[in-house]
C-alpha cells in the first residue's frame, strides 16, 4: 500500500497526477449534459406543442417516439443511435455522391442524449402546458394576441413554474446518463476515471474521486434549481 | 436485415435473458427490503441514523450507476484479494464474478431510489388509521406489519412499477463488468457476425416486451383493491 502523500500526488491536477484528466472529464460531462439538455428542451417544446395541437398522424408519431424512447434501455438507445446515426449520415452522404465524414464524438454524444432527453421533456412540458389555466389563454385570445405572442407572453411564463420540478429531475438524469457515453468511447468523466484508474492501478481512489465529482455536480445543480424555482414562483401564493 | 444467426445463437440469447431477469429480481427483492429499513430510519430513527440514511440516499442518487458499479467492481474488487484467507475460502468463486458486483451495486442503487418513494408513501398513510391500530393495542411492530407498510406499499404501487421498469433498463450496464446478460450477448453476436442492428433489435424487443409485461402485471395488482375517488 502507498502512503497518503502519494495518493494526493496521484490526484494532483498536474502530470504525473491524474487530477487534471479527471477535471477535464468533469468539464466535458457538464458540457455534454448542457448541450443535450438544450437540445432536449427544444425537441420537448416542439413535441409538446405537436402533441397538443398537431394533426392525428403527428400525434401518433410523437406518441411512438416518446413511448419507444422511454421503454428501451438508455444504454441500448445510446449505442444504437450512436452507430445508426453516424452510419446513416454517411450513407446519405454517399447517396448524394459526397465523401463520408468523421462525426465528432462530442456532437454525436450530445445529439444522442438530446434525442433521449427530448422524449422525457415532451411529457414534462405537455403536462406543464396542460396545467396552465385555460381562462388565461382564452383571455389572451380575447385580447386578439396572435398564437406566437400568446405563447411568449402568457403560456411560457405560466408553464415554467409548473415544469421546473420535472426539468430539474431531467437535468439530474442527463448528468448521470452522460456517463453511459463512456461505453461508446467518448472521454467524459467516467471514461477518464477508468483510464486514470487503469494506468495507476488505484481503482478505488479514482472511482471514489469521480463519484465525489458527480455528487458535487448534483448538489450544485440542486442549489441552482432551488433558486430558479424561487425566482419563477415569485408573486405566486405559497402552497401549503 | 439478416436474422439467420438466431438459429445458432438462441441458447446464448436465452441464457442472457435469464441473467438479465435474475439481476432484476435480485436487485428489486433485496433492494426493497433494504429500502424499508432506510425509509423507516429516515422517518423514525434517531438523529444520527436519520442523517446517515439521508446521506446514503443522496450519495447513491447523486452519482451515476455506472460509476458505482465500476467503483465496486474495479475498486472494491481490487481490494478484496488483500483480505487474508478470502481467496482460498469457499466464497471466492462467487466474489470474483462480475455478476456478484453487478447484483450488489444494482441492489444498493435501487434501495436508495425506492427508499425515497417509500418514505413519501409511509408519510402519506392517513394518521387516523395508525391511531386506530394503536388504539386496538397493537405493538409498533404489529402496526408496521399489519397497517402501515401494506397501506404505504398500496399507495406507492404505481411509482414502484415505474422504478422497477427503470431498474430493468439499468441492467444492461452489467455488460461492462463481464456479465453475459442479454445486452452482452447482442454485443458478442455483433463481434462474431459483424451485424450491428439485428441483434440490438431483437434485444430491444425483449426489453420492451418485458416492460409491457411488468406494467400489465402491476395494473392487475393495482386493480385488486377498489379505490373510491
Amino acid at each position: 500500500m502507498s502512503s497518503a502523500l502519494s495518493l494526493l500526488e496521484l490526484l494532483s491536477p498536474y502530470p504525473p497526477g491524474w487530477g487534471g484528466v479527471l477535471l477535464a472529464g468533469a468539464f466535458s460531462t457538464v458540457a455534454i449534459s448542457l448541450g443535450a439538455y438544450g437540445i432536449g428542451i427544444l425537441v420537448g417544446l416542439v413535441g409538446a406543442l405537436g402533441k397538443l395541437n398537431g394533426s392525428r398522424p403527428v400525434i401518433a408519431a410523437l406518441d411512438l417516439y416518446t413511448t419507444a424512447v422511454r421503454a428501451i434501455p438508455e444504454l441500448i438507445l445510446i449505442v444504437g443511435l450512436y452507430y445508426a446515426g453516424t452510419d446513416g449520415i454517411n450513407r446519405i452522404l454517399l447517396g448524394l455522391g459526397l465523401p463520408p465524414i468523421e462525426i465528432n464524438g462530442f456532437v454525436a454524444a450530445v445529439s444522442v442524449l438530446g434525442i433521449v432527453q427530448g422524449a422525457y421533456m415532451t411529457e414534462v412540458l405537455r403536462g406543464a402546458i396542460l396545467a396552465v389555466p385555460i381562462g388565461q389563454i382564452e383571455a389572451a385570445k380575447a385580447f386578439g394576441m396572435r398564437p406566437i405572442t400568446r405563447f411568449r407572453r402568457i403560456v411560457l411564463p405560466a408553464l415554467i413554474p409548473n415544469a421546473l420540478p420535472g426539468l430539474a429531475n431531467l437535468w439530474m438524469s442527463v448528468t448521470k446518463d452522460s456517463a453511459l457515453i463512456a461505453v461508446v468511447g467518448y472521454q467524459e468523466l467516467a471514461l477518464a476515471t477508468r483510464l486514470a484508474a487503469g494506468n495507476t492501478k488505484h481503482y478505488f481512489l479514482f472511482f471514489f474521486a469521480a463519484a465525489l465529482l458527480y455528487l458535487a455536480i448534483t448538489l450544485l445543480s440542486n442549489v441552482i434549481f432551488r433558486a430558479l424555482e424561487l425566482r419563477f414562483r415569485r408573486g405566486q401564493p405559497k402552497s401549503a | 436485415m439478416n436474422f439467420s444467426w438466431i438459429s445458432t445463437y438462441w441458447p446464448l440469447l436465452a441464457a442472457g435473458a435469464v441473467q438479465t431477469i435474475l439481476l432484476l429480481v435480485i436487485s428489486v427483492v433485496f433492494g426493497f427490503v433494504l429500502a424499508i429499513g432506510l425509509a423507516l430510519a429516515q422517518i423514525k430513527g434517531p438523529r444520527g441514523i436519520k442523517w446517515l440514511s439521508r446521506c446514503y440516499c443522496t450519495c447513491l442518487r447523486g452519482t451515476p450507476l455506472l460509476v458505482q458499479l465500476w467503483l465496486l467492481y474495479y475498486g472494491v474488487g481490487s481490494l478484496l484479494p488483500l483480505i487474508p484467507g478470502l481467496r482460498s475460502s469457499f466464497l471466492w468463486p462467487v466474489l470474483r464474478e462480475g455478476f456478484f458486483f453487478a447484483a450488489v451495486s444494482f441492489t444498493l442503487n435501487y434501495a436508495a431510489y425506492e427508499a425515497e418513494v417509500l418514505r413519501g408513501a409511509l408519510l402519506a398513510v392517513p394518521k387516523g388509521e395508525l391511531e386506530a391500530a394503536r388504539a386496538f393495542g397493537m405493538s409498533p411492530a404489529q402496526v408496521l406489519r399489519r397497517i402501515w407498510l401494506p397501506r404505504a406499499v398500496r399507495i406507492a404501487l404505481p411509482t414502484i412499477a415505474g422504478e422497477i421498469v427503470l431498474q430493468l433498463k439499468a441492467t444492461p450496464l452489467a455488460f461492462t463488468v463481464t456479465v453475459m446478460d442479454l445486452y452482452a450477448v447482442a454485443y458478442k453476436i455483433r463481434q462474431d457476425t459483424l451485424l450491428v442492428y439485428e441483434p440490438l433489435l431483437i434485444v430491444t424487443v425483449f426489453y420492451v416486451l418485458l416492460t409491457l409485461l411488468l406494467t400489465r402485471v402491476f395494473k392487475v395488482v393495482e386493480s385488486q383493491v377498489p379505490v373510491r375517488r
